[in-house]
């Protein structure tokens, strides 16, 4: 391997990046958009359930309980009814989540000491932000009931870690990060050798003695310093304008950033040399990094709850590593001792796609 | 393979097919140091594919090759340090300016830190650039861009440079002036394998293959070729309606003819002077002669008439 080749390569493709202004603006402007978009809207947490009373009993004791649903924070009392049919209408048209029905004989049930019901309407039809609101029904209506009797024999004393507040930005944030750094490097690569075949200075370049390695690092390193802009970008408006806790060592997050994007930068560059056109590189880029790094990495849906076949297709899923470090570092504040497996797996990544993409150029043009 | 020093380009039974269309069918060649060798034939003939097995570009099917002494099949790594190359097509990169395209391609070839300066400075000066040196490479006209491309490709001083139809697309003027600077750099002793689908360029060749279908049909140094064409005569007819003399002329035994320019080439086999015959013919159809001149062939001729032979050999 010849380092002026390297650097001449490294040199030619900063001179690509810093005229083509425009592409240039959207690489550096495309993380702080996704974030701020993803970041608000991909909101898991459930809170100001639009909810319908249907009371049928009109007593002090009814009146009681409606008020525990109107005093917590998760549910949002959207008025009263007094029919079934007035609750489907409401549910059909997505103006309510969840009814409440207070059947007549509730305070009469509660005054002989029998068993009182009370009966609990849902749209089920988002399977997830119904059950999490039926945990807030039920923990309502549990600490209602036990209020007035004894103390009962265990009292849980709950305490959630890494995240106490529960709030999903915390967790959503982290892995956005890794998500839009995989679709950026990807796609930044992804162009850029279908591109030479494109005006055929490929064959230029086949011609002269540039090495396969030489031309794959050169260009990697030319995009790696727009991705570490990005990475940097990412990380401070995760840190100041999401307020994520950053507990663990910037020194190792940084780090291993750096290898996820030399994976993702040589995976463009692979897809470059294969496709050979810019039009199905771009396309393929963006497929390849956007829907596993989403889908597949434990980012929005955890790995665990997936069917065996697909848990194992997301070992090849470099986001997985990704996201679960710098969760880590950003919650957890755990460091290498713990993540040094996926720490290990982004190393190996990153070195498969790089021989695999330096194979590929070693074929001639046909 | 016999590695001959004195040659700077070898082929011998060089095959390329793809799947069953036969590119390149068995060429034979040898290119002499210091030589301009003009590869010649219409687009398709397979000029573009030869020179690429010879610059490693393609793996060839069958047959050797060596290039400098180095053999193509083994030694394409070394093949690329002594080899300058300039595709059909434009490559340097248009976002670049002329300087940073010579620096890339000083790095690629490895020039010498010491030789830096000066062979950029021969290159800007050769392409007429060093006051446009700082332009972006885009907004230079057809001419300069090839002037540049040609600068890049010699950067490295390469004994042996290869030259894919460098002049298609270029004014005749350019070319003119490129192929200057083509016998420029031959005359300092390096060989240049030059392939091109103007004719006329032959002249400008130390020797001339001519390549048709894949085979090479005629080879030689562009007079030799010319004076060979011995069993025909040529001559050129000046006549109002060249087309109603063509047709007249059909079907007269041994007469070929062909539009060229404003009047008609009419090539006659055999000896003896055949003008008379040739005016009795034209007199039939009730033609206006002119002027009838016998004339010397031109390469086009000569590759008309061979490959009529090649054809009716095949038929």
């Amino acid at each position: 391997m010849s380092y002026r080749r390297l650097r001449a390569v490294f040199v030619k493709e900063l001179h690509h990046i810093t005229r083509d202004r425009l592409s240039l603006a959207m690489a550096l402007a495309t993380p702080i958009m996704f974030l701020l978009l993803f970041g608000y809207a991909l909101s898991l947490d459930v809170d100001q359930i639009p909810t319908l009373i249907y009371d049928q009993d009109h007593t002090p004791e009814s009146r009681d309980l409606i008020r525990q649903f109107e005093g917590s924070r998760y549910f949002h009392i959207r008025g009263n009814v007094s029919h079934y049919s007035d609750i489907e209408r409401e549910i059909d048209r997505n103006r309510t989540l969840l009814a409440v029905v207070i059947p007549p004989d509730y305070s009469r049930n509660l005054a002989a000491g029998r068993r009182a019901q009370v009966q609990i309407i849902l749209d089920g039809s988002d399977s997830n932000t119904a059950s999490i609101a039926l945990g807030y029904v039920q923990a309502v209506v549990r600490n209602y009931s036990v209020t007035p009797i004894v103390t009962p024999p265990v009292d849980p004393r709950l305490r959630v870690w890494y995240n106490a507040s529960l709030e999903s930005k915390n967790y959503v944030v982290p892995g956005l990060i890794a998500v839009i750094l995989q679709i950026i490097a990807a796609l930044l690569t992804s162009l850029t050798i279908a591109r030479e075949w494109e005006n055929g200075s490929m064959e230029q370049l086949l011609s002269t003695p540039l090495r396969p390695t030489e031309l794959v690092l050169g260009k990697m390193l030319a995009y790696f310093v727009v991705g570490v802009v990005d990475a940097t970008i990412a990380v401070l408006v995760g840190v100041f304008i999401f307020q994520v806790p950053l507990r663990g060592s910037v020194l190792l997050m940084a780090v291993s950033t750096c290898i996820f994007l030399f994976g993702a930068l040589f995976w463009g560059i692979f897809i470059s040399a294969v496709t050979r056109n810019q039009l199905q590189a771009y396309q393929m880029g963006l497929m390849s990094s956007f829907l596993p790094s989403f889908l597949l990495s434990g980012f929005v849906y955890s790995i665990e709850n997936m069917p065996r076949v697909v848990q194992a297709i997301t070992y090849v899923v470099p986001s997985r590593y990704a996201i679960t470090i710098l969760k880590g570092v950003f919650l957890k504040g755990i460091g290498i001792n713990v993540l040094w497996i996926d720490f290990a797996f982004l190393l190996l990544y990153a070195t498969a796609v790089f021989f695999l993409a330096v194979r590929k150029l070693k074929g001639k043009i046909a | 393979m016999r590695l001959n020093n004195n040659y700077a380009v070898v082929t011998e039974d060089l095959l390329k097919t793809f799947g069953s269309f036969i590119a390149v069918d068995h060429v034979s060649l040898q290119v002499r140091k210091g030589e301009i060798f003009g590869f010649l034939g219409p687009n398709g003939a397979g000029k573009s594919t030869t020179i690429r097995m010879l610059c490693g570009l393609l793996t060839p099917t069958a047959g050797r090759g060596s290039v400098n002494g180095l053999d193509i099949a083994t030694r394409p790594e070394e093949i690329r340090r002594v080899i300058g190359y300039m595709s059909q097509k434009f490559s340097l990169y248009d976002d670049l300016t002329a300087e940073e395209n010579i620096d890339f391609f000083a790095g690629m070839y490895g020039v010498p830190r010491e030789q830096r300066e000066e062979r950029k400075r021969y290159a800007l000066e050769m392409a007429n650039l060093t006051e446009r040196r700082r332009a972006m490479t885009r907004t230079l006209s057809g001419g300069w861009k090839q002037r540049l491309a040609l600068g890049c490709a010699i950067l490295h001083d390469p004994p042996v440079l290869f030259l894919d139809e460098p002049t298609s697309g270029v004014d005749p003027i350019a070319r003119q002036a490129f192929w200057d600077l083509i016998r420029e750099f031959s005359k300092t002793g390096h060989t240049v394998f030059v392939s091109t689908h103007y004719m006329d360029e032959a002249e400008y060749c130390h020797r001339v293959a001519l390549m048709y279908r894949g085979k090479v049909i005629a080879l030689g140094a562009p007079a030799e070729l010319k004076q060979g064409l011995t069993s025909h005569q040529l001559y050129q007819l000046d006549t109002p309606d060249p087309l109603a003399a063509m047709r007249a002329l059909e079907g007269v035994e041994g007469v070929q003819s062909a539009i060229f320019g404003g009047g008609l080439h009419v090539s006659v086999a055999g000896e003896g002077d055949p003008s008379g015959h040739i005016r009795q013919a034209l007199a039939r159809g009730g033609n206006e002669i002119r002027r009838l001149d016998r004339i010397q062939p031109s390469m086009e001729d000569v590759f008309v008439a061979t490959i009529e032979a090649e054809e009716q050999k095949a038929a």
